[in-house]
Formats: C-alpha cells, sequence, structure tokens
C-alpha cells in the first residue's frame, strides 16, 4: 500500500509533467485580400472583382487567428508560431506583418496568374495538409471565412483531410492539458465543445478584442525572421480546380422609394400592387 | 488658375463667413488621389520631442509629408474612454502622440523612406513607441483616433473650445498655463492639432458651463495668444462669439481697413450682422477713447 502510494504520485507526477511540457507548435493561415475599407467593383470582363492597383491586407479573421496564437505563446502554451500564405509575391508582405505582430517564421507559397485567380479552399486545405505534416505542427488556426470569397471551407476541410477535430467559429478557446475547451458561435447562441489536440480552429470575430498592430520594433525584428519559399509542386499538391465561376455580379441597384402623402395613398398603392 | 489682375476678391470672401456676400458658384479642381498612403502613429515622451519628429519628418520625409498632428495623453485616454469601437494604436500609454501621414505616388519607395525615417527616430530614442501601417482599414482606425477627440471630449462635460495659431514652441504652454489657471473648476484639459500649421485646438472640459469658470479662461487665452502675436481663431472663424475679440489678432488699423471693405460691399449692413467685425465705433467716440 505505502508503494502502492508512491507509485500514485510518480504516475500523476508524470501526467503532470506530460501536460505541461505539452507545447503547441501552431500553423496560423494568413490570406491575403483587398482591404475591408476598399470599395470594390466587378472586373469589365464580370469574372471577377478587381484587385490590380487595389490595396490589400490579412484578412481580418486571420489577423484574430494570428493574436489568438501570439498570447497562446504569451502565456508559454505554444512553442512556435508558422504564418502560412499562398498567392502571389506580395503574399510575402501579409507575412512580414504577421512576423512583425510575433510570428516565429513564415512559408510563402507561391501560387500565380490563372492558377492563383482559380485557388479555391479544397486546393489550399490541401497545401495546408502538406505543412502541417511537414512541420509537424499540432494546431492549426486559421481565420473562420476569408472576407473575399466568404467560402468558410479551409478550416473544415483541412480537418477532414487531416482527421483532426475541428473547433469553428470560435469565440474563446482554453487550452486544458492535451485537450482544448472552445466556445463556438452558433445561430442559437453559444455552443461549448472540448476536442483533442491536434485541432483546427477556426476563429471568429469576438475570438479577440482587438488583434495587436505591427510596432516599430517589432517591424524592425521581423525583417530578421525567416520566411521561406515551399512549391506547390515540391509539396506535391495537385490544385487544379474543381469549381469554374460563371460569372460575378453586382447585386441589383436599390430603386428609389416612393413618398405618399396620407394612408389613404398608401393603402391604395399596396392594394394595387396587390400586396393586401 | 494663375490670374494677377487686378485686386483678387475672390479670396476676400474665403473665410468672411457671409459677411460680405454669398457664394453662389463654385468650381473644385481636384487633385489626384495619391497612390499610396502611409500613417504611423508614435509614442514621445514631452512636447519637444514632438517637435523633434515634426523638424525630422519635413527633412527626411520631404515631399511625401502630407499630415503632422498632435495629441496629447489625456486627448487618446477620453477617446477610448467614451466611444466605443475605437481602439489604442499602442500598448502603453505615452505624454503626447504624433500623427504622421505620408503619400505619394510609390507605395514602395515611399514605404521605404517611411522606415527609414522611423528607424532613425527609434535609435535615437526620440520616439518610445509607434506603429506603421498602409492598410486602408488601419489607416482609416488610426486617424479614427485623431479626428473622433472632439466627439469624445463632447461626451466628457461642457466644453469650452479655443482654435489658436500661436508659435510652434509654445503649443503645450498653453495647454499646461490653461490647465494650472482652471485647476479644479474643470475636468478636464486637453491639448491636440494641426503641427504642420502651429493650430493648437486647446478644449477644457467641466461639468457645466460657469459664469466663475467662463471668466477663468476668458480674457486670459486671448490675452496669452495676443501676447504671442498669435490668431485667436485659426480655422473656425469669429462668428459671434468672438467677433469682439478681434483686436487681440488685429490692429484697429486693420479692423478699420476691413470696416470699410464691409461698409462698401454691405451698405445695408444685411450681410450676416453682427459677425466677424465687431460694431463699428462712431469717429467722435474713438476719438474721446
Amino acid at each position: 500500500d505505502c508503494s502502492f502510494a508512491v507509485l500514485q504520485i510518480y504516475r500523476s507526477s508524470l501526467a503532470f509533467t506530460a501536460a505541461v511540457t505539452m507545447s503547441l507548435r501552431i500553423l496560423v493561415g494568413c490570406k491575403r485580400v483587398v482591404d475591408y475599407a476598399v470599395k470594390v467593383r466587378v472586373n469589365p470582363a464580370k469574372t471577377g472583382v478587381v484587385t490590380k492597383d487595389v490595396k490589400h491586407s490579412m484578412n481580418p479573421f486571420d489577423e484574430i487567428a494570428m493574436e489568438q496564437a501570439i498570447r497562446m505563446k504569451e502565456k508559454k502554451l505554444a512553442s512556435e508560431i508558422i504564418a502560412v500564405s499562398c498567392g502571389p509575391k506580395q503574399c510575402q508582405e501579409t507575412l512580414r506583418t504577421a512576423l512583425a505582430m510575433g510570428a516565429d517564421r513564415a512559408i510563402h507559397v507561391p501560387v500565380d496568374g490563372d492558377a492563383y485567380e482559380n485557388l479555391q479552399p479544397l486546393a489550399v486545405s490541401k497545401i495546408f495538409q502538406k505543412l502541417v505534416e511537414k512541420e509537424q505542427a499540432n494546431l492549426v488556426i486559421v481565420g473562420k471565412q476569408a472576407i473575399d470569397d466568404d467560402a468558410n471551407q479551409t478550416g473544415q476541410m483541412l480537418a477532414g483531410k487531416l482527421n483532426w477535430p475541428q473547433g469553428t467559429f470560435a469565440s474563446a478557446v482554453e487550452v486544458n492539458g492535451d485537450k482544448m475547451r472552445v466556445t463556438r458561435e452558433v445561430d442559437g447562441g453559444l455552443e461549448t465543445i472540448n476536442i483533442s489536440v491536434p485541432a483546427v480552429i477556426t476563429a471568429d470575430l469576438r475570438l479577440v478584442d482587438q488583434p495587436r498592430y505591427a510596432t516599430l520594433p517589432n517591424i524592425m525584428k521581423a525583417k530578421k525572421k525567416p520566411l521561406v519559399e515551399m512549391k506547390v509542386e515540391d509539396l506535391g499538391v495537385d490544385i487544379t480546380p474543381r469549381l469554374t465561376t460563371v460569372s460575378v455580379e453586382d447585386p441589383p441597384t436599390r430603386e428609389a422609394g416612393v413618398k405618399v402623402a396620407d394612408v389613404d395613398e398608401l393603402v391604395s398603392k399596396l392594394k394595387g400592387a396587390s400586396l393586401i | 488658375r494663375k490670374d494677377n489682375t487686378g485686386y483678387d476678391l475672390k479670396q476676400l470672401f474665403i473665410g468672411a463667413e457671409g459677411s460680405l456676400g454669398v457664394v453662389t458658384g463654385v468650381s473644385l479642381l481636384a487633385p489626384p488621389r495619391p497612390k499610396s498612403v502611409q500613417v504611423a502613429f508614435v509614442g514621445v515622451k514631452s512636447y519637444a520631442t514632438v517637435r523633434e519628429v515634426f523638424s525630422a519628418a519635413k527633412r527626411d520625409l520631404g515631399e511625401i509629408l502630407s499630415a503632422c498632428e498632435f495629441m496629447d495623453s489625456t486627448a487618446l485616454r477620453l477617446v477610448l474612454r467614451h466611444l466605443p469601437g475605437t481602439h489604442a494604436p499602442l500598448a502603453d500609454e505615452h505624454p503626447f502622440y504624433v500623427l504622421l501621414e505620408a503619400s505619394g505616388a510609390n507605395a514602395d519607395h515611399d514605404e521605404e523612406k517611411m522606415t527609414a525615417f522611423l528607424e532613425a527616430l527609434m535609435t535615437r530614442a526620440l520616439i518610445d513607441d509607434g506603429v506603421c501601417t498602409r492598410e486602408p482599414s488601419k489607416v482609416a482606425a488610426i486617424w479614427a483616433v485623431r479626428e473622433r477627440i472632439a466627439e469624445a471630449l463632447n461626451k466628457d462635460g461642457a466644453v469650452y473650445k479655443y482654435d489658436v495659431s500661436i508659435p510652434l514652441p509654445r503649443l503645450s504652454d498653453l495647454v499646461d498655463d490653461s490647465r494650472a489657471r482652471v485647476g479644479a473648476l474643470a475636468r478636464h484639459t486637453v491639448g491636440y492639432g494641426h503641427l504642420g500649421d502651429g493650430n493648437l485646438h486647446l478644449n477644457i472640459t467641466a461639468d457645466a458651463f460657469t459664469p466663475e469658470l467662463t471668466g477663468a479662461i476668458e480674457p486670459f487665452v486671448y490675452e496669452w495668444v495676443g501676447a504671442e502675436s498669435g490668431s485667436i481663431s485659426a480655422e473656425h472663424g469669429l462668428g459671434l462669439m468672438k467677433a469682439a475679440h478681434i483686436h487681440y489678432s488685429k490692429s484697429s488699423g486693420m479692423v478699420d481697413v476691413m470696416q470699410g471693405i464691409k461698409g462698401l460691399l454691405d451698405p445695408n449692413g444685411i450681410m450676416n450682422p453682427g459677425k466677424v467685425l465687431p460694431a463699428p465705433v462712431a469717429a467722435g467716440d474713438r476719438a474721446a477713447a
């Protein structure tokens, strides 16, 4: 019985050590999108929106994801944060911002021209899957959706491909050893789930109150942090699109309303439009 | 655009607050929108440092410097307190903040210039912290912190507002002197403004407008500005409230000339009467005084 007690103490101290040393390597997706303050316009060919000479920035939900990852590192729950972006050379600016916020390393997966125009969540999830395996990440945090396509698919598809649990639309994340308690924003309110690590989290608006700005000392430090390119072919991923965009159009312009002089006129107009 | 035929009457009407006539038609010349806009928001330890940052900006940013604003720590604190949705650009509080905007035709070139400029300021320890961005949404968020100060002050209580031009080295002195003068009568005394123009917006908030507080502030502020040969109304005009105080910034000789012009263009005195110029003193009364 005395030795049994000693064994219990030994076992529980091992479990405690395991919980404490379980450190997260977080992969964060940082998509470069048209800045949300810019007024977008449909291109003349009606195949998409005009992006040439238009100001871009990091997808706001990805900024929230990055902020969450950095806070976890500041609390010593994570040991490393890797920022990832897929797209043209300018994505490196987005990655530099991520590094200036506090990521340790960045990976740029170059995709250009038509391939980039047609890069869809399924392809991105395949790229991320390979990167997760390569970098031995055990947590992926991405924005719940990108503000350009509003797809809301990449995180979920990635979790499926990795066969990892997912905590989507996360508004709160709590780490408990090798588990995570995730509060999700759902239509009916808030749902709280427990998921095990490794996992995929998609960040919702209220996950953090305000993502940090990149401060000058950190912008300077970020220049020395590693930013590497990894080619799609080297990762062995097929990014052929599965969907074709048929057309992109402006929503119908709102028609002017009509002012009526009195209730009688209102009633007669409603009757005339067969609404009453 | 260039026209030197006779006296430029158009300029007389601009800023006359309708007291000389009514503008019935306007032609606008719109400059091309700059291709690249960046904003930096930095925290500094004193007003002297604010001025050093401004001098360095004129020298090292040169032609791309499109705005240089300053605000004190109370101004930012009140914005964050009273306006939901605003966020502090910097993690810590600093005695003063400077907002610098650079606009130009070449984003990469301008960003290099701005980064080099800010790095030099950090190396010289002139700035204690700062952020810099060219993302439109963040540029707007940082400008909001400066542009919404007036809104925040309105929520802080009754506001005494002074818009003055004084020599640049003395901007913070007026704020400090005013704060000391009003003491416990006021809630907050705040200074912010356009460094580039030497234009200070001095604002004093209080529970209510009281004769005691008004008496403490006026004519103290006007006399202070007048002693520096400054303008008691840098941007917003004299209107009704300050027409009688014009003499703090303009000599009686100049005011006489203005009255003459007013009499010429508005002989019946129907154009916004009582505004901009004080009631004319009859020649007999002036001689007696």
